[in-house]
């Protein structure tokens, strides 16, 4: 057996300990087919269920997460401006468990040995399987930002995988002395969720603008140009003028380094001291995708009709880990995913039809109070990948009416979605 | 433009009898009902040409029978209520727009409610300059039934296995039963679910993103889909 998992152990080494789950993986009655889902997320979630629910307990599955509580990162800039509690942001798996049969099994997954076609526990253990689901979602790139590691993001913290990380980056945020100055150092493409680290931006704004009122935010960002740009920019000049400045490629956005000891940001060889740097680096697909060797380079090409590795077949990777085409790697994108996956596979084991692959996406931002943004799309299968047939954006200079409606629907959505991914 | 109320000419029995009949200002205010009137336009025509569409058109409304508007499916609710010879009479209305569901459990009749009375009343005024009463709209002659393109999707026999997956789109904002911010579609009847996709579809009715799932839906794919919601239930 070929564990490639000398990396990712390391990246995950500190939180293994409490991890270490025993393994309670179902005693095997040979017939049914078993489908293993690695990562409880957006993609994780919505498989296991549907596919569990879908095959009416013809298919054993077996869902592997580390966390009992999965806090979505969806929202979880709200939660930074105020607009939502900590503990709305979290899901549990019991409902996954008890209405619809999935075997939860709360461990990290450390490797895959494809020709055995078994998953590596970390607290011991190999998992079999007749089809693989990975979603684990991304992880960072070292070494992106210079001075910046997962080693330091207890004074840095990224925030980008929701849970403490986000808390942290609260208290910090509530922390700043006044007219002290937050800091943003924006990913390259490609990455999770395109417009967030400018959600981000307004809804820490919006929490100075009450509570620190002449402090200032400060975006490095290495991108010419952003998701949503025009409708965040306006946003942010009707509602935080002269709190926010955007240094662009052009100025050195793209030529940061950090300190975290110091706690200073250079911006192109210009050094100056931060109270909060918030740093989201670079991007890849979860370590569990390069253990299991099924990556091109930093994502895992995957097949845009039922979402199998273009690697092995019997493979299927979800949501942000996905080099899939044209969809941003956002929840819904993820959730519109694995329901065409679960589909295919449980077509595969039972005589249920599969039926055409269609994706969409709809990703709603909040700049401020009852001023709500979204852009959307629809995307359908090709040869070459997930490809948009067409879609939607907010415009500029739209009502109150409208934009505090758009701020309801996504309210509605993610309870919607939520329900969709924990039942 | 304040129009004035005509009184109600024949208020009938109540659906519950519990209300206390305000009578209605004189004074109400027309032109804040037509700005209240947008909210209800999202399913509902007044007016010339009216027809149904998520929901009955409303010509006629105050004496009319409730539900009772031909070539429109209503819930139980409410064609029971009908049948029981129950009319709307301005003081029902203000209660049943209050709040929908509590005064008529059952209805399919997805919305909030109007909380305030001087509201209800303007738009109650407002109906009434532009649909007139009951008399008026019996002269305007009888409804014509669905129009040749939902006629067409009614038409097709809904596959449910095909419109259960395609249902997995819709879900991650459509909740199974409630939804507050987004409306429930489960258990919709497939006249008002075909009508509502279909008005979508043709841009008739605004909404940017029901208006792009809309788009590529097909005959054969609302009809599915409106066999499976159909079956689904609200709890
Ligand atoms: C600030 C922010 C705001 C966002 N806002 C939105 C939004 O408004 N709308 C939207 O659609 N999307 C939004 N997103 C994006 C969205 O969160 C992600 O795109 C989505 O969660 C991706 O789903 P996934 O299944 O690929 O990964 P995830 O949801 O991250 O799930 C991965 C899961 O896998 C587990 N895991 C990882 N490795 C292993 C392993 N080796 N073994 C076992 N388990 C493992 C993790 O614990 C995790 O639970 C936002 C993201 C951020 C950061
Ligand atoms: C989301 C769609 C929707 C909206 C918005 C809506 N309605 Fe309705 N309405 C319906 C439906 C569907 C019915 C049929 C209800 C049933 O059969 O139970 C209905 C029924 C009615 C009826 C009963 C008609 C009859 O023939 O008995 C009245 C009156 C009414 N609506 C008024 C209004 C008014 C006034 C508003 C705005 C304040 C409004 N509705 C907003 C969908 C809507
Ligand atoms: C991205 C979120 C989203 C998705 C996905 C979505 N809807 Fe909607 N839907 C909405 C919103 C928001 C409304 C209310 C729109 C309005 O005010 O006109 C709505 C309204 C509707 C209505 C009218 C309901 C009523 O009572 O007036 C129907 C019917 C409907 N949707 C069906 C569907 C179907 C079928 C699908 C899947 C094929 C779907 N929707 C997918 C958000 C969504």
């Amino acid at each position: 057996m070929n564990f490639n998992r000398r990396a990712f152990l390391s990246t995950t080494a500190a939180v293994g300990a409490t991890l270490a789950a025993p393994m309670i993986v179902r005693a095997q009655d040979g017939a049914r087919p078993r489908v293993v889902v690695v990562g409880g997320g957006a993609g994780g979630a919505t498989a296991a269920r549907y596919i569990a629910r879908d095959s009416e307990g013809a298919i054993d599955v077996t869902l592997i997460e580390p966390s009992r509580a999965y806090y979505t990162c969806f929202f979880s800039n709200l939660y930074l401006g105020g607009f939502r509690e900590f503990d709305s942001l979290g899901h549990t798996y019991g409902n996954l468990a008890s209405s619809y049969g999935v075997n939860v099994v709360h461990d990290w997954a450390t490797g895959v040995d494809r020709d055995a076609k078994t998953v590596r526990l970390a607290g011991g253990g190999d998992v079999p399987y007749d089809r693989l689901v990975l979603s684990p979602g991304i992880d960072f790139k070292n070494g992106a930002v210079p001075g910046w590691s997962t080693a330091v993001q207890n004074r840095m913290p990224h925030a980008y995988k929701a849970g403490s990380q986000t808390q942290l980056l609260r208290a910090q945020i509530e922390a700043m002395p006044e007219g002290g100055t937050f800091a943003m150092v924006a990913p390259p493409n490609p990455y999770r969720c395109p417009p967030g680290p400018y959600e981000r931006v307004s809804m820490v704004a919006h929490y100075l603008k009450e509570n620190n009122p002449t402090a200032r935010i400060l975006i490095a960002d290495p991108k010419e140009t952003f998701s949503k740009q025009a409708l965040f920019e306006d946003g942010w000049l009707r509602h935080y003028e002269g709190m926010i400045e955007r240094v662009g490629p052009d100025f050195g956005g793209g030529n940061v380094e950090v300190d975290a000891e110091a706690m200073t940001l250079s911006i192109d060889g210009d050094v100056q001291n931060v109270d909060v740097c918030n740093v989201i680096p670079a991007m890849q697909a979860g370590g569990i995708v390069h253990a299991a060797a099924l990556n091109e380079g930093d994502w895992a090409p995957v097949s845009a009709y039922d979402l199998s590795s273009r690697l092995d077949e019997s493979v299927h990777i979800l949501g942000d880990s996905a080099a899939q085409g044209d969809m941003p790697k956002s929840g819904f994108a993820a959730n519109s995913q694995a329901k065409v996956a679960a589909n295919a596979i449980v077509a595969a084991f039972t005589d249920s039809r599969q039926f055409p692959a269609r994706f969409s996406n709809t990703c709603w931002s909040l700049i401020d109070t009852d001023d709500g943004i979204k852009v959307g799309a629809n995307y359908e299968a090709s040869d070459e990948g997930i490809v948009s047939t067409g879609g939607f954006v907010s415009e500029v200079g739209e009502t109150d009416e409208v934009r505090a409606e758009t701020y309801r629907e996504s309210i509605g959505w993610y309870d919607a979605i939520t329900e969709d991914m924990f039942g | 433009m304040t129009g004035k109320v005509i009184p109600s000419c024949k208020v009938a029995a109540l659906v519950a009898g519990t209300l206390s009949l305000t009578p209605f200002s004189a004074s109400a205010d027309a032109e804040n009902g037509e700005r209240l009137f947008r909210a209800c336009a999202a399913c509902h025509q007044i007016g010339e040409g009216a027809i149904n569409r998520i929901g009955p058109q409303l010509n006629g409304l105050v004496g009319r029978l409730i539900g009772t508007v031909d070539g429109y499916d209503y819930s139980d609710t409410l064609s029971e209520a009908g049948a029981d010879g129950d009319v709307w009479s301005e003081a029902a209305l203000s209660a049943f727009l209050e709040d929908p569901r509590g005064y008529l459990p059952g209805t399919s009749m997805v919305f909030r409610g109007i909380r305030d009375e001087t509201d209800r009343t303007d738009l109650i005024s407002y109906l009434i300059q532009e649909g007139g009463t009951s008399e008026a709209a019996a002269e305007a002659g009888p409804e014509s039934g669905p129009s040749p393109e939902i006629a067409a999707i009614l038409a097709v026999e809904g596959d449910v296995a095909y419109g259960e997956y395609l249902s997995s789109e819709c879900t991650a904002c459509h909740r199974g039963a409630g939804g507050e911010d987004i409306p429930s579609i489960a258990g919709l009847a497939p006249s008002v679910f075909i009508a509502g996709l279909s008005a979508y579809r043709t841009g008739e009715r605004e909404h940017p993103v029901m208006n792009m799932v809309a788009s590529r839906l097909g005959d054969e794919e609302i009809a599915a889909l409106a066999a499976y919601f159909e079956a689904q239930t609200t709890e």
